[in-house]
């Protein structure tokens, strides 16, 4: 098998506990982690970290920041596979991998139990692999469901 | 000690109140990561915001958990072993965007790990009683997902472009 670029990415807390639970999924791959807070440097199990600027929906100013340093990791580590668990890093990680044509995988937080997240229902447009963890919310045309992280 | 964690992102003094009123009459030592906030709580030791390796400290040395609903606090006690409290935000109290965490709570009510307070009231009345729920003593869960969902990532990840 291949050993491919994998990168990580989510915002620290909960989505980023459930990162770190997927993380057996892609062991053995070169893996590349994304968050917003420098601290979580120390806590990978594997592969490289880098952080980028923090900000929620509505920082207009924050978002754009974010979202062109991370269009910079993805030009540099040039992944093969993005895989995220949300939100807004994760949100513009699988749109710029899927400008460079990356294998996209967008897991909407187990938080979100009656109803996706707003980054989760825009993440449709650009999740090769679109996936819920609560089987009451899959579709047929997406979002699928193929598990959870407990 | 208490361990007690509402996140980061913002304050949840409510949950905080309810714990400090508690604190002063029990006389409990209870540790709290606040977030934001502008509120004092006399009985208790409290910082707005620990760096992930004090906070790591701070969970492993505490006997129980209080927590807001949010599902990174959860998985870490589950993870640690931890008996845990929680208590979901509203949104009507403009305590968080939307109403996620009450749907989290609902759906974590099965757990036996876990118990619900669903308001102030129910918050102390489970602290009242925390020297039994520290008693039953759950396993920690592993800290993966479950294999069957780990084989189906790995299987995208691996197939050929």
């Amino acid at each position: 098998m291949k050993r491919k670029k994998v990168m990580a990415v989510s915002s620290p807390g909960g989505h980023w506990v459930q990162l770190l639970r997927t993380s057996p999924a892609f062991w053995g791959h070169d893996v590349h982690w994304i968050s917003t807070d420098r601290g979580l440097a120390s806590k990978v199990p594997c592969g490289t970290f880098a952080a980028v600027r923090d900000a929620t929906m509505g920082e207009k100013l924050g978002l754009l920041v974010m979202a062109f340093q991370i269009a910079l990791q993805v030009i540099r580590f040039k992944p093969d596979v993005v895989i995220t668990t949300g939100s807004a890093p994760g949100y513009f990680a699988i749109m710029c991998g899927r400008f460079f044509r990356s294998r996209t995988i967008w897991i909407d937080s187990i938080a979100n139990a009656e109803e996706l997240s707003l980054s989760g229902q825009n993440a449709r447009a650009w999740a090769d692999y679109w996936l819920t963890q609560w089987p009451e919310l899959a579709r047929e045309n997406g979002p699928h469901y193929l598990g959870a992280i407990l | 000690m208490i361990f007690v964690t509402v996140g980061t992102q913002r304050g949840f003094d409510r949950l905080i109140a309810a714990v400090d009123t508690w604190a002063a009459k029990s006389g409990a030592e209870v540790y709290a990561q606040t977030g934001p906030t502008s509120s004092r709580f006399p009985h208790l030791q409290c910082a707005e915001f620990l760096d992930p390796v004090d906070f790591d400290r701070r969970f492993s040395e505490a006997s129980l958990v209080v927590a807001h609903a949010g599902m990174g606090s959860v998985l870490t006690a589950l993870e640690h072993g931890k008996p845990l409290i929680v208590m979901p935000r509203k949104v009507e109290l403009g305590e968080h965007r939307n109403d996620h965490q009450m749907a989290t709570a609902k759906k974590l009510q099965g757990n036996s790990a876990v118990h619900i307070a669903w308001n102030e009231a129910e918050l102390s009345e489970l602290l009242s009683r925390h020297e039994s729920i520290i008693g039953q003593s759950h396993p920690a869960i592993s800290s993966h997902a479950p294999l069957a969902f780990l084989e189906k990532l790995r299987e995208i990840i691996d197939a050929p472009d």
